[in-house]
């Protein structure tokens, strides 16, 4: 009986492993079952490097590069706003702040985390669009104001993670760097902030996995017109709004088209993904 | 009798309330070694710390009195310079995650010096005098990483000496180490004295014996007895003196 109660226990959970493992096969599945054919009906580079997307032309054109361009760019952007902010916010609470500050600093970094994509898009919707319209000038929805939110949204991840790989080198070397003479800043930004890169690095393509798979907030705020990027105050549509915008109505060869743009989104977490672990193994 | 370096006047240490260190007082002389003994939790680390202010670093921690170095109040100093003429070696050897020449040169380019010329000078220079620039030469621009854990030692060595510091303070420098590198290092230390102060402090009193002239004996925050190594070994005046070095407890 006991024996009896034990398999079937291990079968439970072996159940329930295999529940995660089955749903990520079965997206793989969904994903190029249906997308590998519209890429080869549309043409495999006519698709990725096509410039035009008008899939209601006749004939219509499928090509997603704009697309695919437009979540680079902004990808981009928000890296150049969210990491530089990021990592000298990981290194303030790591290093500087004091200890009862840091109590309220940190919950307060989580908290942006958990804030839902649809509340950001909304405050870039209301803030962030008139703020680049009236100093910046065009009509403020564009790759400027969507990465200034996806920098917003990304800076959590970067700090969290960076945090914990600053507080992760020994004192040790903090101790060394300052006992041949050197200042508090000297050390934390040539000694301690080097000796965590690779674990700084590795928040950062976090962060880049975040920004990419954004749909709701760069909905909200990038204009999201389907053409080559322009400007940076010009709207651009990413692979995620692509899907999100036309999902609604497409149907045939249209509708395949879109879960093709969502195996290319997947090629690319997949990517960074894979360099995510290969950073994390090279760490140990 | 070599003129005093450092003078520790009245010395009691605080970590909360606990009394770590009680009222020392010793005059440490110039270009000899002073070595440190006692058993574990004994303040010997602790007073280390304090002649170059580590003991900053520790939240809670108070000390009252004086110490003065070449007469000058250690608290008056700019702290980063104080650290420049104090050097120190920790117990385990933590060279930084970078090459070996980038090791050296960080003392030195932190004090200001930037010409390439002058810090492939005092890396070569650091790095003989720490008797390890022939096992390291060719492979400076390697990670110090990579280094046994004796050259490790000897590579922090010479990182403290490549900022010409004038006291050298080691924190049983040879207690995570081999025989052979201890001997090294030992060895080292008897050299070292010639240009530098020195304060070691150590578990082993054979150590002790071996290369410092000046001992201190340390129990529970206080300096037992402090007077010349042979006289130490040989004819201790405290019974708590010669109960340790006897091997009686520790």
């Amino acid at each position: 009986m006991k024996q009896f109660r034990e398999s079937a226990m291990r079968l439970v959970f072996f159940i329930a492993a295999l529940t995660s493992i089955l749903a990520v096969l079965l997206i793989c599945v969904f994903l190029f079952a249906n997308g590998i054919p519209a890429m080869s009906k549309v043409g495999f580079f006519d698709f990725i490097l096509g410039e035009n997307w008008a899939p209601q032309d006749v004939p219509p054109s499928f090509g997603i590069l704009p697309m695919i361009l437009g979540s680079v760019y902004i990808t981009a952007g928000a890296l150049i706003i969210g990491v530089p902010i990021g990592i000298l916010t990981a290194v303030f609470l790591a290093k500087y702040c004091p200890q009862r500050a840091h109590r309220i600093l940190k919950p307060a970094v989580d908290l942006l985390a958990g804030i839902p994509s649809v509340v950001y898009g909304f405050f870039g919707l209301v803030v962030l669009v008139p703020f680049v319209r009236d100093n910046f000038g065009g009509d403020g929805s564009s790759i400027l104001t969507a990465s200034i939110l996806l920098g917003i949204m990304i800076l959590p991840t970067i700090v969290s993670v960076s945090e914990s790989a600053i507080r992760a080198v020994p004192q040790e070397y903090y101790e060394n760097a300052v006992a041949l003479g050197a200042t508090h800043e000297r050390a934390v930004f040539r000694v301690v902030l080097p000796a965590a890169k690779s674990g700084v690095f590795a928040s950062v393509v976090l962060g880049v996995g975040r920004a990419i798979g954004e749909a709701m907030a760069v909905i909200m705020v990038a204009g999201n017109q389907a053409r080559m990027p322009a400007g940076l105050l010009k709207g651009i549509r990413t692979l995620t709004t692509n899907i999100v915008t036309e999902m609604g109505y497409a149907a045939d060869l249209h509708r395949e088209v879109l879960i093709a743009t969502g195996v290319v989104l997947f090629v690319f977490i997949l990517i960074i993904n894979i360099s995510f672990s290969l950073i994390k193994r090279r760490q140990k | 009798m070599n003129s005093n370096k450092i003078s520790i006047q009245n010395v009691d240490l605080f970590y909360g309330t606990f009394q770590a260190l009680k009222s020392i007082n010793m005059d440490i002389p110039e270009n000899q070694v002073t070595a440190f003994i006692g058993p574990s939790g004994c303040g010997k680390s602790t007073l280390l710390k304090c002649l170059n202010r580590m003991n900053d670093l520790v939240e809670g921690c108070k000390i009252t009195g004086e110490i003065l170095l070449d007469d000058k109040s250690i608290n008056q100093m700019d702290v980063n310079l104080l650290r420049k003429q104090v050097g120190m070696v920790f117990q385990k050897p933590n060279p930084f995650p970078m090459s070996v020449y980038d090791n050296i040169a960080f003392g030195p380019r932190t004090h200001g010096i930037r010409s390439r010329v002058m810090l492939d000078e005092i890396v070569e220079k650091s790095l003989r005098d720490a008797a390890i620039w022939d096992e390291v030469k060719d492979r400076l621009n390697k990670s110090a990483l990579g280094l046994s854990g004796g050259q490790q030692q000897r590579l922090c060595i010479a990182r403290a000496l490549a900022v010409h510091p004038e006291v050298l303070l080691m924190d049983e420098p040879t207690s995570a180490l081999d025989p052979i590198s201890t001997s090294k290092i030992e060895e080292l230390c008897t050299q070292l004295k010639k240009e530098y102060t020195i304060v070691i402090v150590t578990h082993n009193m054979q150590q002790a014996a071996r290369i410092s002239d000046r001992t201190a004996f340390f129990l529970l925050g206080e300096a037992v007895e402090y007077t010349d190594t042979e006289k130490m070994f040989s004819m201790p005046t405290d019974k708590r003196t010669e109960d340790y070095i006897t091997g009686r407890f520790g």
